[in-house]
């Protein structure tokens, strides 16, 4: 994997909202590099500003100070080499599943013929073929969610941005997703940008993973898992590893915790 | 394992698959006889209450039932009074229809686009909310004098009228609909590669279709009422204006066979549409 080119180099991001009662720091010096075909996962409780990232990334929203830049060309809006998988699908509901899958590449006008050929082939990825003509409304939360990533796909994305995809889901269908979500990086060999707030999740999918902490939002370390997949859950690897990453994430927490005590008072 | 086993493994997907069994067929059936049994008694009663109070009272004033109903048949298809009305009703119906129909498509046709773009544009909701605002509140009868000046006593008037009272309605349906589309589209359809003006025809407008056809259904009906206000300007043929001409000749029976042709055609119209937006919006739950 180190041999393999930068794709995405965040450096010095920081991020200022305005609310009601003046600027709100939600990022501050973020400094990422990502090589293509990893797989980050970005970890952090709610409120680190790790969704705020990704959005960054996918250029629905812009760093106030600091830069995105992808093969070194900066990122200001969004764009179809940076796919977004959102929490809540956001299918188009006036669309078939086929339509759904196929509608980035026939918005760029791409030949239907060759639309036709390109949804098939990732509706075939996902094993939604049988439901090619259904409506978002009438699949479940999991088959939706196949539907997204199959959009993205088609659409023939470098880097897929997930923003906690299966967190909707029951456990069943999230551990099949994530082992189908596995394979498809596989065989593909996209890089994958996936947010989640689950330490196991994390420690079962990705290559780095990126442990962010709030107030304001940064990135606390960095930890690399090598386990060999398949990973199991249940090995002992696997546990002392997700071990390490709560320890991480729950020590930042505890050092937070009587400063913002103190800070309330 | 492959993809397509780990689908076919679900328990989910075997839920959404398997169809409406036979029996809840039939009972489709029983429940629609039973809507439509329904929906009869209160219009049955009127009938009757109608018919016992014009016997009570003896006036002369208003016929009974049975003389609306032959008035009716005259007035469709003559034979009866031989009078000026007699059989006149397909002129009077296609004039008023062709009316009703001229005012209102223009009212979708300048309705929508222009609420597609006033809920999208800032700058131009900035520009013209204010005056459609000011105007808004005014009833389309006070426009009556100001129309007649435009457009002369005539047909044109009564469509102009017609136009009046349906754009309203179409345009701020359309501008609703398109300011409460979900945000995550606009983003999904930006990520996929389609931004700028395509969105309107991707997103924006099959998103907003419900409430669009919620807008027409309104103005079809406010076009239906104002024909009747449009036809006293002066037009010789028109429902309207048969019923302002049974007014004048104290021809109560003319009255209310108008009365009653309006509201059954209004009815009608109304299930077109809705049989429209059930088609167009079939990929909606609360439609389809």
């Amino acid at each position: 994997m180190a041999d393999q080119p930068t794709i995405l180099d965040i450096s010095a991001v920081q991020k200022f909202y305005q609310s009601s009662g003046g600027p709100v720091e939600a990022l501050r010096g973020v400094n990422l590099t990502i090589r293509k075909g990893e797989f980050i996962c970005l970890l952090g409780a709610s409120g680190c500003g790790k969704s705020t990232l990704l959005r960054i990334i996918a250029g629905f929203e812009k760093a106030t100070h600091g830069s995105v830049a992808m093969y070194g060309f900066p990122v200001d809006k969004p764009g179809p080499e940076r796919g977004m998988v959102f929490q809540d699908y956001a299918l188009f509901p006036w669309l078939t599943v086929r339509d759904n899958i196929g509608f980035g590449p026939k918005q760029r006008g791409i030949a239907s013929k060759i639309v036709a050929q390109l949804t098939d082939k990732f509706m075939a990825m996902v094993g939604l073929t049988a439901f090619a003509d259904r409506y978002p409304h009438e699949l479940s939360g999991g088959m939706k969610q196949r539907v997204a990533i199959a959009r993205v796909l088609t659409n023939d994305t470098d880097i897929l941005l997930m923003d906690e995809p299966f967190g909707a889901l029951d456990a069943l269908t999230r551990s099949k997703l994530q082992e189908e979500l596995v394979d498809i990086w596989r065989t593909t060999g996209l890089t994958v940008i996936f947010v989640t707030h689950s330490v196991e999740e994390a420690v079962l999918l990705a290559d780095r993973v990126v442990v962010m902490t709030a107030g304001p939002g940064r990135i606390d370390c960095e930890i690399e898992i090598d386990l060999p997949r398949p990973r199991d859950v249940a090995s002992p690897e696997f546990n002392t590893l997700r071990r390490d990453v709560t320890r991480k994430l729950t020590s930042h927490l505890a050092r937070s915790g009587p400063a913002m005590a103190t800070a309330d008072s | 394992m492959t993809l397509q086993s780990a689908v076919d493994d679900l328990p989910e997907a075997k839920v959404v698959v398997s169809r409406a069994p036979l029996p809840v067929v039939r009972g489709r059936t029983a429940r629609r006889l039973r809507a439509i049994g329904l929906a009869l008694i209160v219009p049955v009663c009127l009938l009757l209450f109608w018919d016992a109070m014009v016997r009570w009272t003896g006036t002369r004033l208003v016929p009974s039932p049975w003389g609306v109903a032959v008035m009716m048949w005259d007035f469709a298809f003559g034979g009866i009074y031989d009078d000026a009305y007699s059989a006149s009703l397909p002129i009077h119906f296609w004039k008023s229809v062709q009316r009703v129909y001229g005012g209102f498509l223009c009212a979708a046709a300048l309705g929508i686009p222009l609420g597609l773009m006033i809920g999208r544009i800032p700058l131009l909701r900035a520009l013209l909310d204010p005056t459609l605002s000011l105007l808004r509140p005014i009833p389309v009868t006070a426009w009556l004098p100001l129309s007649m000046i435009f457009f002369g006593l005539g047909p044109r008037s009564a469509v102009f009228l017609v136009f009046l009272g349906a754009f309203y309605p179409i345009l701020l349906n359309t501008v609703f609909g398109v300011k409460s589309v979900d945000v995550r589209l606009f983003e999904a359809a930006e990520m996929l590669g389609c931004s700028g003006s395509k969105l309107f025809r991707a997103v924006v407008l099959p998103a907003a279709l419900p409430s669009i056809f919620n807008g027409l259904r309104l103005g079809a009906s406010f076009a239906w009422i104002l024909i009747v206000v449009g036809e006293m300007t002066g037009v010789p043929e028109g429902l309207g204006a048969v019923i302002m001409d049974g007014r004048t000749l104290s021809r109560t029976d003319l009255v209310i066979t108008g009365m009653i042709i309006i509201g059954v055609t209004g009815y009608v119209s109304d299930r077109i549409l809705l049989a429209l937006s059930h088609y167009f919006l079939r990929w909606s739950p609360q439609h389809g």
